[in-house]
């Protein structure tokens, strides 16, 4: 399509001399390959998850690209039965409270940061961007040491703690910048009405924040939801355990049986996918505006 | 009446001056004695106090859970890292743990394999540009291919690892490809040999990385104007020089900050990949340790948290300077090409941000 193209992009297509325009029509047949590759690649291991999780043993060893010779939910419910119903619950408690605290939280602290003037006001929005690259390895140690002198260790309210701090400066961040942009008159109109923050808040601003709150809410999620290294230290006991620290310690427990795992695993993506399915613009606008995180 | 009075005159703070005005008996009448600057006189007095407690304590009170929570989890641990970095079991070690983590040959490796994982950044930043280049040439059908490309980066890694893992086996699906493909030679244990099990690594962070990179760069690509483009067009510019001089330059602030967050994932967010595909272990023999395994073993493996206190210290230090350096860098630039366009044409190109999230986000 871009090559030498004597004809302004305007024109017909037949515009060109017929050789120009045959390689033009190559061109375009070579491009929609390479991103057909590309898009099989992506595609390739999710392909091989869900067949597998349908397969035997011998089958999947057999060859891990063929289409599973029936369709039975077997392995599922061995991977249920084997610590996935359990750690499926575990994430969802963990995921849940932890998103909707942060949510409350940062919608809380941003409402204050855009509505109020003070001193230093953008060293905070610039400290929040820097929080956002602090690893959480680099917490884990004075953390875990923390949380085992307040007897807090394979709980869930420490982790639903920590995972609400390392959401709150991305959360914050996001927030500020879309209340900032709610034009004053909306918030001045109501104080003029003799509203106090909290209904100008509550009435304004957050009816005015769906958009920015559901994409918000699915970052958060995710990151929860993927969450690995915090649970893996601080979820040790068999029943706290998350679907990500179940699935760490499942591959070596399983190795042996595959289809298995592969099911375990499939139970814990299908959710992300069918939301992803549904919200593909929420994911993809909060997590290119979330960059800075995993 | 008096007492309010004095209050009011001694600036005290707001919070407690504010209870005992509300019922007082005289706030009509004239009180000369008072010559508060900002209150000139009683009646409007009252609001304009009220308005500045406001905007004083409003502040806080809204931020305060969330500054609570934020103080915990960063400051205190920022703080006892550093604490914990200098001494060993409660007494003064100076750099001493510093020192014993520098000289640790694993800790060396983990360095090396972090900055060697740096060589994907430019290979998932051309790669995702050249995907989101053609995607957005070729516009028919780029939804379907943004959310197929994309999928891979919402995946858990968790997952994705457990799953490479058994698609890398010496007898897996990946050697069975190449098999079938004639490129048997090309067929490895690719998580079992010491020389390729990084490599192996390395590649599958570009798979799910790659999709993001895509992504970001098309939605920049997409809220760009298309006149430029298409007057090169005609002016006869080829696909590289096109690209080349003309789109690359306008993606400069996003791929800029692009890099910087992918250096930053390479040097301190690969634990997930490692930890499973390497069994927790960063085998065969050091061959996948990076830093972040380093810390997790020492702390919680080796019993020796002051030595993983010492390294997350290093590291966090690293990042800082990094990161510190990255927009310093990026803001030098911009101020540098801001002056000199002023200098050309006297006038001055919408300001680029210095975050390249903003500029991302109508996208």
């Amino acid at each position: 399509m871009a090559r030498v193209m004597p004809a302004p992009t305007g024109t017909a297509p037949g515009a060109g001399p017929g050789g120009k325009r045959a390689l033009r029509i190559l061109d375009r047949g070579s491009r929609q390959l390479v991103l057909l590759l590309a898009t099989a690649i992506a595609l390739v291991p999710v392909y091989v998850m869900i067949t597998g999780a349908f397969k035997t043993q011998a089958e999947f060893l057999a060859s891990p690209w063929s289409l599973p010779a029936s369709w039975s939910f077997r392995n599922f419910g061995v991977a249920v039965s084997n610590g996935f119903g359990r750690w499926l619950l575990n994430s969802l408690i963990v995921t849940s409270i932890s998103v909707a605290a942060t949510m409350a939280l940062a919608a809380s602290a941003a409402w204050g940061y855009s509505r109020w003037r003070f001193a230093g006001k953008q060293a905070v929005l610039s400290l929040c961007i820097a929080l956002m690259v602090i690893p959480p390895v680099v917490l884990l140690v004075p953390l875990f040491q923390l949380g085992a002198y307040l007897h807090q260790i394979s709980t869930f309210q420490v982790v639903i703690v920590i995972y609400t701090g390392l959401m709150l400066p991305f959360s914050i961040y996001l927030l500020a910048s879309f209340f900032s942009q709610i034009p004053e008159s909306l918030v001045e109109a109501a104080i003029v009405d003799g509203a106090s923050s909290w209904t100008v808040f509550r009435r304004v601003v957050l009816p005015l924040s769906g958009p920015p709150l559901i994409t918000l809410g699915v970052v958060n999620l995710l990151w929860a939801w993927n969450e690995l290294l915090i649970a893996l230290v601080f979820l040790q006991s068999d029943t706290k355990k998350t679907l990500m620290v179940g699935i760490s310690e499942f591959q070596s427990k399983f190795n042996l049986n595959i289809p298995v795992t592969m099911a375990g695993l499939s139970i814990a993506v299908l959710p992300l996918v069918a939301a992803y399915i549904f919200g593909q613009r929420y994911f993809i606008r909060g997590l290119t505006a979330g960059a800075l995180r995993e | 009446m008096e007492r309010s009075r004095q209050e009011r005159d001694s600036g005290a703070p707001a919070a407690t001056a504010r209870p005992p005005v509300v019922p007082a008996p005289g706030r009509g009448t004239p009180s000369p004695g008072v010559a508060h600057p900002a209150a000139p006189g009683p009646p409007a007095w009252r609001p304009a106090r009220q308005a500045r407690w406001r905007r004083h304590w409003g502040v806080a009170v809204w931020m305060l859970p969330a500054a609570l929570v934020m103080a915990l989890v960063f400051g205190y641990s920022v703080v006892e890292l550093y604490v914990q970095a200098v001494t060993n079991q409660g007494s003064w070690a100076g750099l001493a743990n510093v020192r014993l983590v520098l000289s640790d040959p694993y800790f060396r490796a983990a360095i090396e394999h972090n900055l060697q994982l740096l060589i994907a950044v430019p290979v998932l930043a051309a790669l995702g540009l050249f995907l989101a280049i053609l995607v957005y040439e070729g516009l028919r059908g780029w939804r379907a291919y943004r959310f197929m490309i994309f999928l891979p980066y919402i995946l858990p890694v968790p997952v994705i690892a457990v799953v490479f893992s058994q698609l890398l086996q010496q007898n897996g699906a990946l050697n069975e490809i190449l098999g079938k493909l004639g490129l048997g030679v090309l067929a490895a244990n690719w998580l079992g040999d010491p020389n390729v099990s990084l490599w192996a690594m390395m590649g599958v962070i570009i798979w799910r990385e790659a999709g993001f990179a895509f992504v970001l760069f098309l939605a920049r690509l997409l809220s760009l104007p298309q006149e430029t483009q298409e007057a090169a067009r005609i002016d006869g510019a080829g696909f590289f020089s096109l690209h080349w001089r003309i789109t690359i330059p306008q993606l400069r602030s996003v791929i800029w900050f692009y890099a910087v967050i992918e250096g930053i994932t390479m040097i301190s967010w690969v634990f997930n990949y490692v930890y499973i595909m390497s069994n927790g272990q960063g085998g065969p023999g050091d061959s996948t340790m990076v830093t972040e395994l380093y810390i997790y073993q020492n702390a919680f493996q080796f019993n020796a948290p002051q030595l993983a206190a010492a390294a997350a210290a290093l590291l966090f230090t690293v990042l800082v300077a990094v990161f510190a350096l990255g927009l310093g860098v990026r803001a030098l630039v911009l101020w540098r090409r801001s002056r000199s366009q002023d200098a050309e044409r006297g006038l001055r190109l919408t300001p680029v941000s210095g975050h390249g999230g903003e500029a991302v986000w109508p996208g």
